[in-house]
């Protein structure tokens, strides 16, 4: 089974809350739930709509076809009668497209009745409900985290008038319910404060917001410093003071905000400064499309800050990278004090799902800074040259006796300012050589079908989940594909689609962007042809339904 | 006994420039103040005055141009126990920092503010800085400067800082006391000092400060905010020095709980377990 709702109506209708109520309900009720969000740039008004789908299998995409529109307007009916399956159903109140052949609800009615307009979406949460056979009870404990005393029975009383509205036509039998639902910004957040992040500073820009704002809610409990700073230029200064300081420290915008951050990048790259930022990508160029998707600011944070020195990029899949690579990636700042950039996109911040619980045991904190001295008899050296290029680091005010210094100009070993053509030539490998240990510790992208396909398509971050859907009905069908997501980007790993691109026939990207970035990537660091691609810059994500009809228009030439 | 010698390198500042006057009265004051080298740390931007941190044995954070604050901020809410002193020139401080300042204000972190004011930009070779009159010739505004100068002490003040100070880099006796105050006032101190650049600036010379500057009376009420104000527009033939405004604020580190009432954020221990809990909330 495979169903998937879409609610549809204005911003401040109440999509959100019917959701909310639904994916809770779903998921309790022992189902994989995906929620896929679209949004417009508005507090009220416009047309938003929000698709959830459900099914006893993981679903990592949204779906193209849907099986019920719960329309809060006319205007869903107008945007979302193609996406309507043949035997699909619409919940509507009486008096929307009153010439139609759509379920026809007395929603205002009985809601003016109850007292409050507000508690259409749970009439329509009960409606539904009792169309796919949800238990009540399940259904009364998501209304009653979702509101309190008065209106909460006000909304119990509507859910219960939802419930009388129709018949049961599908049977969602109660199952073991382990898993947790989240989305990319929680899991991202909940990956920070479990590696330790004592220090969050930011400027709110949409979608990388919801990081901060997470962990702003747990800031007292967990004894950490979210702070919300003048801007983005500022949030890095400080982030990187922060990390002098020796607390683990981390910012995050989205792709306009890090340009701000750009600067500061630089500063973290000849400060040796341990730091981890997060870009949460929308399209571009500047404000763009606020609310929606994209895939294009990956050429620009790999090369972003002035300068050349040592950086790490990872993009994040799906919520159990956002959780494990994020704390992975304090690790690995701290190892080669060296800033790392997280990169994730809209609709991964957005979209909710059910994934097997996180394992915090399984998170590793290595902070590869000392408390000690190795050698007392010597004027402390921040900048040590080394085998490996990292130096020894001390954090100010725990040894008597020793002083650090950091410094943005070129500088000595002990941080000193020197224009010298020995040192500068020195500082320069020194810092360089940390790309020998950082390549060893990357990972090569996921491979998801065929061991060794002809067809290979290659992807990286939030396309996953469309990714794996593609792969996997394609295989199911008789077709041998394979793919490549990268997760870690920057460096580039290049074994295994080295070894895979060789016997490959046919390689094709995938990318949310229009200039194909990865592929260009691919074409930089290998000697592998790129057959064709599969572009998409409309803001929308691509899905595996997408990503299937792509691939056959290609191979069908 | 503590060891509290700040030792000093040589720097690499014209002769005659303020900022050797200004740094013997920081390493005199921290000194005095008995702060060991190890628990001071100077945070600076770009520009002469901001290569303090190399000329001094402290700690050091050698930022960006005028990103002097942000890092100080950082580093005081992660070590509450270290004596943090942002230090920059006015093109760093009023010009590129701006926005922090205006920002760092409001927040009333417990950091001191040192300010060489010059009234030109001197490393990048005598530009108008945001502090230069009117009308003033330099390398870079041939005929004269067209925009109002910025007046510092009247911008913090109108901003809420709770410490607000002028001294000038040939009075170090007073100097060191304003230092001093600065650095024990608790919250954000303002301290903005004068200073003349020998080569760049040939209208605001070591004389002309001399005599202009005159110290506030001893009969002077610094917790008078409107007095402050008035204090804070005189610069003509008259200019004050000495504190002048400085009252009891809240400061911002105390508005978090774990970090007034806990140990230095810095020394949490860090364990993955402790957020376990936090899953509950997704299931």
């Amino acid at each position: 089974m495979d169903y998937t709702i879409l609610i549809g109506g204005a911003a401040g209708q109440g999509i959100e809350t019917v959701v909310l109520l639904l994916e809770k309900t779903i998921k309790r009720s022992g189902y994989n739930v995906f929620t896929y969000k679209n949004y417009m740039s508005m507090v009220r008004g416009g047309h938003n709509f929000m698709q959830v789908r459900f099914s006893d299998r993981p679903v990592t995409t949204y779906s193209t076809k849907v099986d019920m529109i719960f329309a809060m307007t006319s205007e869903t009916v107008d945007f979302h009668m193609g996406n309507l399956k043949k035997d699909g159903i619409v919940i509507l109140d009486e008096e929307l497209h009153k010439d139609r052949d759509f379920m026809h609800l007395p929603l205002q009615s009985i809601a003016k009745d109850i007292g409050n307009q507000k508690v259409v979406p749970t009439i329509g949460f009960g409606v539904i409900g009792k169309y796919f056979g949800l238990d009540p009870e399940i259904a009364k404990d998501a209304l009653g985290e979702t509101f309190k005393d008065k209106v909460l029975q006000m909304n119990i009383e509507a859910l219960n008038k939802g419930y009388e509205l129709t018949q049961t036509e599908f049977l969602l039998e109660k199952k073991k319910d382990d898993k947790i639902i989240i989305n990319g910004n929680q899991a991202l957040a909940l990956g920070a404060i479990a590696a330790g992040v004592k220090y969050y500073c930011g400027y709110p820009m949409t979608p990388s917001t919801s990081v901060m704002s997470y962990i702003s809610a747990k800031s007292k409990e967990m004894g950490i410093v979210v702070d919300q700073i003048e801007d983005e230029v500022g949030a890095l200064n400080m982030a990187l003071g922060a990390s002098y300081a020796g607390t683990r420290a981390m910012t995050g915008s989205s792709g306009g905000g890090f340009a701000l951050m750009v600067e500061a990048l630089s500063l973290a790259g000849i400060l040796e400064q341990p730091v981890v930022v997060v870009n949460a990508q929308r399209p571009g160029p500047a404000t763009g499309l606020s609310t929606r998707t994209e895939q294009a600011d990956l050429r620009f944070v790999i090369h972003a800050g002035h300068g050349e020195f040592p950086k790490m990029v990872i993009t994040l899949r799906n919520p159990e990278d956002a959780f494990y690579q994020t704390a992975r990636a304090f690790n690995i700042a701290e190892k080669y004090q060296i800033p790392v950039v997280i990169m994730t996109e809209e609709y991964l911040t957005d979209y909710m799902m059910t994934v097997e619980p996180f394992d915090f045991s399984r998170v590793e904190i290595n902070r590869n800074f000392s408390w000690e001295l190795d050698d007392t008899n010597e004027r402390y050296k921040r900048y040590k040259y080394t085998e490996t290029g990292v130096s020894p680091r001390l954090i100010p005010g725990k040894l008597k006796g020793v002083e650090i210094l950091v410094d943005s100009h070129e500088h000595n070993e002990y941080g000193n300012i020197d224009e010298s053509i020995e040192t500068r030539n020195s500082m320069m490998k020194k810092r360089m050589k940390k790309l020998e240990g950082l390549k060893e510790e990357l990972m090569e992208p996921e491979q998801l079908g065929a061991e060794n396909p002809e067809i290979l398509l290659v992807g990286f971050g939030a396309t996953h989940g469309a990714l794996l859907d593609a792969v996997t009905r394609l295989n199911e069908e008789g077709l041998g594909v394979g793919a490549l997501v990268y997760g870690d980007i920057w460096p580039f790993p290049t074994k295994l689609i080295n070894k895979l691109g060789k016997d490959a026939k046919k390689i094709i990207t995938v990318e949310q962007n229009m200039t194909g970035q990865l592929e260009s990537l691919i074409l930089e660091k290998t000697r592998l042809e790129i057959f064709d691609r599969i572009l998409k810059y409309d803001g929308r994500a691509i899905n595996g339904d997408e990503i299937i009809s792509g691939l056959k228009s290609i191979l069908e030439g | 006994m503590m060891t509290c010698e700040y030792n000093l390198y040589d720097p690499s500042w014209c002769p005659g420039c303020g900022n050797y006057m200004i740094r013997k009265a920081l390493k005199q004051a921290l000194e005095e103040l008995e702060i060991p080298p190890h628990m001071a740390v100077v945070v600076t931007g770009i520009g002469q005055a901001a290569k303090m941190p190399h000329y001094i044995g402290a700690n050091g954070f050698n930022g960006l141009h005028g990103r002097a604050l942000p890092p100080a901020i950082g580093i005081k809410l992660s070590n509450k126990e270290l004596t943090v002193i942002a230090e920059s020139g006015d093109g760093d401080t009023y010009g590129e920092g701006g926005n922090h300042f205006i920002h760092t204000i409001r927040r009333n972190v417990n950091i001191a503010h040192f300010v060489h004011d010059n009234q030109i930009y001197g490393l990048t070779k005598g530009q108008g800085s945001p502090t230069t009159a009117m009308g003033q010739v330099t390398t870079l505004q041939y005929d004269g400067v067209k925009v109002e100068p910025v007046k510092p002490l009247a911008l913090s003040l109108t901003m809420g800082a709770g410490f607000v100070a002028r001294g000038f880099s040939g009075d170090i006796p007073q100097l060191v006391e304003l230092m001093k105050e600065a650095i024990q006032y608790r919250g954000y101190a303002h301290l903005d000092i004068f200073q003349p650049c020998v080569v760049w600036n040939k209208v605001n010379t070591f004389q002309w400060y001399k005599d202009r500057v005159y110290k506030l009376p001893e009969d002077y009420d610094y917790t008078d905010f409107n007095a402050a104000y008035q204090k804070s527009l005189e610069f003509g033939d008259k200019i004050p020095t000495g504190i002048l405004y400085k009252v009891e604020k809240e400061i911002y580190e105390d508005r978090f709980q774990f970090i007034k009432d806990g140990p230095p954020l810095v020394d949490a221990q860090l364990d993955p377990m402790d957020a376990e809990k936090l899953l509950k909330d997704f299931y």
